[in-house]
């Protein structure tokens, strides 16, 4: 790809009174602009994301009304994936020179729920208490645990480590450290998961402006190496699924990372820091080795010996992630290439990774199986 | 009171006890719950009515510890229940309530039959049914 990362910016995660999901992109894109030194003037594309804080492309009476397409995504967790592929492609296919994407939100309290006909399922699926997501996630990592030797301390021992980052992010929304014994023993939610393995709907808003790599760039530029985007193949084991097929293939993860390798000519052990989807504690061990970062299995070991930690051999979710920064379904994609640009660039402060890292991956996963996966390098 | 299934015609009473009506594709033969018009395997759109062997074995599991939000419409007063992919006959795995208030009697693949389970009642007090799985052997 020839595309760049000129600019980022962020309205914080967590609570804002007062504050629309929308008034937070209108800031996260103000703060993108400044970062990249241009005006919204000099954007001839947008492409955004909400999934339940209102019409992304309505920001343009804040922003200016400068007549450009501003294209709508809505792709559940894997939002900010589809408007980063969007953006990306305005300018790859020579429609722009300078792109905007970006995701907001601002949901209530408690977790999510579902209207069963959305989603093309019957409506019993929903009354009779199965259309949950955290329910999926248990299950997943429930048959996943059984089959790879994953241990309940590894549950824990994720969700300490975001916290451990989350308070090293002055950007973050839980910044509280919380030891092993805490997390393990918090509220069950969905055995074997605990309330502080999982994460909680939230706010928050990122934008990230992309322009056309020029001749020259400065050497620290951030450049967009990938993104894809997948759905799934008949056969995964997918959120919101009254059946499975009896065969099973691999999910959209390990068809998005393997696509976002590819192109970017990257192998996966090239990687020096990622952002994996944590919905909760599970996801982030499971999509480890589905990206194709580890062998599965391996994360047990990954995990107690603290490679995964910002100071490892292959730190993962370096601000937090989802756990300490909750999940404003259309921000939370944007939120990792934002973290990894501060990263690439050596701006990351406290939490910054050693020894100058040069190639930084992130990956969503969401509803109905979707996922997408960027490669950022320097 | 009489019992009402909210499950409707994807759940039979047979001679033979209730049944999970399924659909199995007549082109490639994948078997799907509920019947789908069409056949997400092949894209066939001959699906037939197929009932779902009434046995299987637990595949994964977990158990909901909080009272869902709506559309959820189960007691009031919440009692925890198993959820888990009940793998039948090598043809699908169906997601299911499994009669279990915590994952004691739980495990990976446990021989599991099916049942009708009250799991609620309307405005004026008539229960409400679905179609549950209960390990064999279990305590009803
Ligand atoms: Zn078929």
């Amino acid at each position: 790809m020839s595309v760049s990362i000129a600019g980022i910016g962020m309205h914080p995660f967590g609570r804002t009174e007062g504050v629309s999901g929308m008034q937070q992109g209108v800031v996260a894109v103000r703060a993108a602009l400044r970062d990249a030194g241009l005006t919204w003037d000099d954007v001839d594309f947008a492409a955004g994301g909400s999934e339940a804080a209102g019409n992304p492309d309505t920001m343009v009476s804040a922003l200016g009304l400068t007549g450009i397409p501003f294209i709508n995504v809505k792709n559940g967790c894997a939002t900010g994936g589809s408007a980063l592929t969007v953006a990306a492609a305005a300018i790859e296919s020579g429609q722009a020179e300078v792109a905007v994407a970006l995701g907001f939100d601002k949901h209530p309290r408690g977790a999510f729920n579902e209207d069963p006909a959305r989603w093309g399922l019957p409506e019993w699926y929903g009354r009779t208490g199965m259309m949950l997501t955290t329910q999926f996630f248990a299950m997943k990592i429930q048959r996943y645990m059984h089959d790879y030797g994953i241990s309940d301390a590894a549950l824990a021992k994720v969700a300490v480590k975001a916290f451990e980052n989350g308070a090293l992010n002055e950007n973050a929304w839980r910044r509280a450290p919380l030891t092993e014994a805490e997390v393990a023993g918090s509220r069950m939610i969905n055995h074997p998961l605990t309330q502080y393995m999982y994460c909680s709907p939230g706010e928050g808003a990122v934008a990230v402006v992309l322009r056309r790599t020029s001749q020259g760039a400065a050497s620290r530029e951030v450049k967009l190496a990938s993104v894809a985007f997948r759905t799934r193949r008949f056969g995964s084991f997918e959120v919101f699924s009254p059946h499975l097929a009896a065969e099973r293939v691999d999910g959209p993860t390990v068809d998005a990372a393997a696509a976002c390798f590819e192109a970017a000519g990257i192998d996966p052990a090239d990687v020096d820091l990622a952002q994996v989807q944590d919905t909760e504690s599970g996801a982030e061990i499971m999509h480890m080795a589905e990206t194709g970062l580890c062998a599965h299995g391996d994360q047990e070991k990954l995990i107690a010996d603290g490679s995964t930690r910002i100071d490892g051999s292959l730190p993962i979710n370096t601000d937090g992630g989802c756990l300490a920064n909750g999940e404003p379904v259309g921000a939370s994609g944007l939120r990792q290439v934002y973290e990894n640009v501060l990263q690439l660039r050596g701006d990351a402060g406290p939490r910054q990774v050693p020894g100058s890292p040069k190639v930084a991956f992130t990956h969503v996963y969401g509803a109905p199986g979707v996922s997408a996966c960027t490669l950022l390098t320097v | 009171m009489q019992a009402v299934s909210v499950v409707g015609d994807d759940l039979r009473e047979t001679s033979d006890g209730p049944r999970l009506v399924g659909g199995r594709c007549r082109a490639c033969g994948a078997v799907a719950f509920p019947r789908p018009a069409s056949c997400a395997r092949c894209t066939g759109s001959d699906v037939d009515e197929h009932l779902l062997a009434d046995r299987g074995s637990l595949w994964t599991f977990t158990v909901q510890n909080f009272l869902p939000k709506a559309p959820y419409d189960g007691w009031a007063e919440f009692t925890p229940y198993g959820v888990g992919y009940v793998e039948l006959d090598g043809e699908v795995l169906v997601e299911s309530r499994l009669l279990a208030s915590s994952a004691a009697g739980l495990r990976i693949g446990a021989a599991v039959h099916l049942v009708v389970e009250e799991y609620g009642a309307d405005a004026s007090g008539t229960p409400l049914t679905t179609f549950a799985f209960a390990v064999d052997g279990a305590p009803a």
